[in-house]
């Protein structure tokens, strides 16, 4: 890791040649499988891509047998028949058969595996001299990639993105809801067969780079990423294939930074950092995004509830009160209590001069607001949830900070404009 | 009325694994109707609205619209599917939702034009929703999803719509506003086949009604259909003759028609 600067200037010199092609070929694989993973992501079929890329084996294996030579487009055609009779038997035994989903998933995944690890052995022990160097379908064998391969895996990443722009309504309406798609007449199974083809198509090409194991992470992490990113697709699919691209670069960068790193594995690392880091930093759905979210919560009832004490304790915000008043009411420690009367002078609802508290106009429209709030919630409580009328202030004391101007409008309507709340004080409207 | 049916429905017979869903169904129905198919859970309802829209193969018996394969006449048949069926928290907005119904006039790869636009703004607007297009589907309350799927379907501008359970789970005011809509349309000359389960509602809402509880229990206006008897026959007793026969048929693996 230490000279990993270092590696970066070569790559971008391209001194290193098979730096280069390495990286630039893992990024644009990436790139292909985050796109059309999206999709595969979106239908909730994440488990799929396990099983097309554990099923592609026996492809390979059979695909040598046959031919006794250890050429690419042999193992390639292998590898798709076979991930395409794997997902074709995962819908068939679902429509014909009571076992649940996740069942005929693990139970096809571990078959097609068995079966190729099984042909995978029987090789090895033929005495072909051919054959080493298969089992790299197993772990992926992402440095021996070629010039070849960058261009395979490009042409492939093409075809991801001319067919899924070309096809984006037809893939998202059977993402969204099928039987819709189907009632509006669409060929719905043209649509779902032609989005696996693509699916089996990326993995089989990219199961040699990056092994079995690790393909399925491929097409789905950076899909679960950029979803916390957007809400829109295209928006998601680009997200998805950027994450990828730089994944696979980043991932081979790492790897040839020291010796014996492995390639797939250090892509895939990477790639879960991009998603982590979506998830935790997205803008509206990320987890920080809500912790926020939550601790502007906080502020705001802290700050409505103080104003609100100091309005009472002011007599309606005719008197002036001073902090220690305020102090000995409150429920807070003094620090926090100064700390929220800073924050309610910096809003221009109070003034604070040498100890005493002066609520502002705008103030005094503040906190007559959090009561109005509170005690239209309290005649709600009483005539909708048949509370008793001491029952219904705790309550209310968590909802005033909750309702919404419209919310609040609505009430008025609906209790037809009360004068007073339950006991018996005055709505300040 | 000597106009043929919008809706025949002809011995119609579907099976899921080899339990029957719906046996043996066979009824038509008018125009211009508000029509409700009712019956207990699992009487087949959804099934027969799926039927009909094609979305299921039946096992025998066949379905037609407007005397038509429904593929002739599909532009003039709207889908509401059930709400509860689908996921919303998918990356889309309320806009992109309803465009949908544009897609069968436009098919996959057609742009909407400015004419689809006013078709979807206005869509929105018949339910409530233009102010809510922007918004993420994930947002939507019960109510304001069962919106967006109704102005999806106007969106599509059919005569004929088939709603499943538009009634379920949605608010007072939705329901209400719902029941306005389908009133106006009906006005406009339009045929509403909604599938519902609340009987307390049913004699208001509906002007014809169809019960099923696997077979056809009765179909016919309301004023004739909604009485003691025929109601007993659909929902009393969960173990009717059909139903433990349905189990042998399961269990037992008998083919329910030989081929």
């Amino acid at each position: 890791m230490i000279n990993i600067w270092e590696h970066i200037a070569t790559f971008f010199s391209v001194e290193n040649y098979t730096l280069f092609v390495v990286a630039l070929g893992s990024g644009i694989l990436c790139f292909a499988a985050g796109v059309v993973g999206t999709f595969t992501y979106l239908r909730k079929r994440a488990l799929i891509g396990d099983v097309i890329s554990h099923s592609v084996l026996p492809g390979v294996a059979i695909a040598f047998m046959l031919t006794g030579v250890k050429s690419p487009v042999y193992f390639i055609i292998g590898a798709i028949l076979s991930g395409l009779l794997s997902i074709w038997i995962v819908d068939y035994v679902q429509a014909k058969s009571k076992l649940k989903p996740d069942t005929i998933l693990a139970l096809t995944l571990s078959v097609f595996f068995g079966v190729g690890i099984v042909l995978l052995t029987k090789i090895q022990h033929s005495g072909n001299a051919a054959q080493s160097g298969l089992d790299s379908f197993l772990f992926g064998k992402a440095a021996s990639m070629g010039i070849w391969d960058v261009q395979l895996f490009s042409i492939i990443a093409i075809i991801n993105v001319i067919c899924i722009a070309l096809f984006l309504r037809g893939f998202s309406l059977i993402s969204f809801d099928e039987n819709y798609a189907k009632g509006l007449g669409f060929n719905i199974s043209f649509l779902k067969a032609f989005l696996a083809l693509l699916t089996v198509v990326t993995v089989a090409i990219g199961v040699q780079a990056v092994g079995v194991v690790l393909m399925a992470a491929l097409l789905i992490t950076p899909a679960a990423g950029a979803r916390f990113l957007t809400n829109s697709i295209p928006k998601m699919l680009s997200f998805a294939g950027l994450f990828g691209f730089l994944s696979g670069i980043i991932g081979v960068v790492i790897s040839y930074s020291g010796t014996g790193m492995p390639t797939g594995p250090w892509i895939v690392v990477v790639l879960s950092i991009f998603a982590l880091t979506s998830i935790l930093f997205g803008k509206k759905r990320g987890v920080f995004a809500r912790m926020k979210l939550r601790k502007s919560n906080n502020v705001k009832i802290n700050n409505e509830n103080v104003l609100k004490d100091i309005y009472k304790l002011a007599e309606d915000g005719t008197k002036t009160i001073s902090i220690s008043d305020l102090v000995e009411k409150e429920k807070y420690p003094l620090n926090k209590v100064k700390g929220i009367l800073n924050r309610l002078e910096k809003d221009d609802m109070i003034d604070q001069i040498r100890g005493l508290i002066i609520l502002s106009d705008q103030g005094r429209i503040g906190a007559r607001e959090v009561i109005r709030k509170h005690r239209l919630w309290e005649i709600y409580l009483s005539k909708y949830f048949q509370l008793d009328v001491d029952h219904v202030h705790d309550d209310a004391e968590g909802i005033e900070h909750v309702i919404t101007p419209e919310i609040e409008k609505h009430l008025i309507k609906l209790l037809e404009h009360p004068e007073t709340d339950p006991h018996q004080s005055k709505i300040p409207y | 009325m000597s106009k043929s049916p919008i809706i025949e429905v002809h011995n119609l017979t579907v099976l899921y694994g080899r339990k029957p869903a719906l046996w043996n169904i066979d009824f038509e129905l008018p125009e211009k109707k508000v029509i409700g198919i009712m019956g207990p859970n699992g009487s087949g309802k959804s099934t027969l609205l799926k039927s009909i829209m094609g979305v299921v193969s039946p096992t025998s018996g066949f379905t037609k619209v407007y005397d038509q394969e429904l593929d002739d006449v599909r532009y003039k048949v709207s889908y509401v599917p059930q709400r509860q069926d689908i996921d919303w928290d998918f990356p889309a907005s309320v806009w992109e939702i309803v465009a949908m119904g544009r897609y069968q006039k436009r098919g996959l790869f057609k742009k909407l034009t400015s004419e689809d636009k006013d078709i979807i703004t206005d869509s929105l607007e018949k339910v409530n929703m233009l102010g809510f297009a922007k918004r993420q589907i994930s947002q939507l309350s019960g109510g304001q999803q069962q919106r967006v799927f109704l102005a999806r379907a106007i969106a599509q501008q059919g005569d004929l719509f088939l709603m499943d359970e538009p009634f379920a789970g949605v608010d007072i005011a939705t329901e209400e506003m719902i029941i306005a809509l389908l009133k106006d349309m009906k006005d406009a000359g339009k045929t509403l086949v909604i599938v519902h389960h609340d009987l307390h509602t049913a004699q208001s809402y509906f002007d014809h009604l169809v019960l099923l509880n696997t077979r056809l229990i009765a179909s016919g206006p309301t004023n004739e259909v909604f009485t003691d008897k025929i109601l007993t026959d659909t929902y009393g007793g969960r173990l009717t003759t059909i139903s433990k026969i349905s189990q042998e048929l399961e269990n037992k693996e008998f083919p329910i028609r030989h081929k």
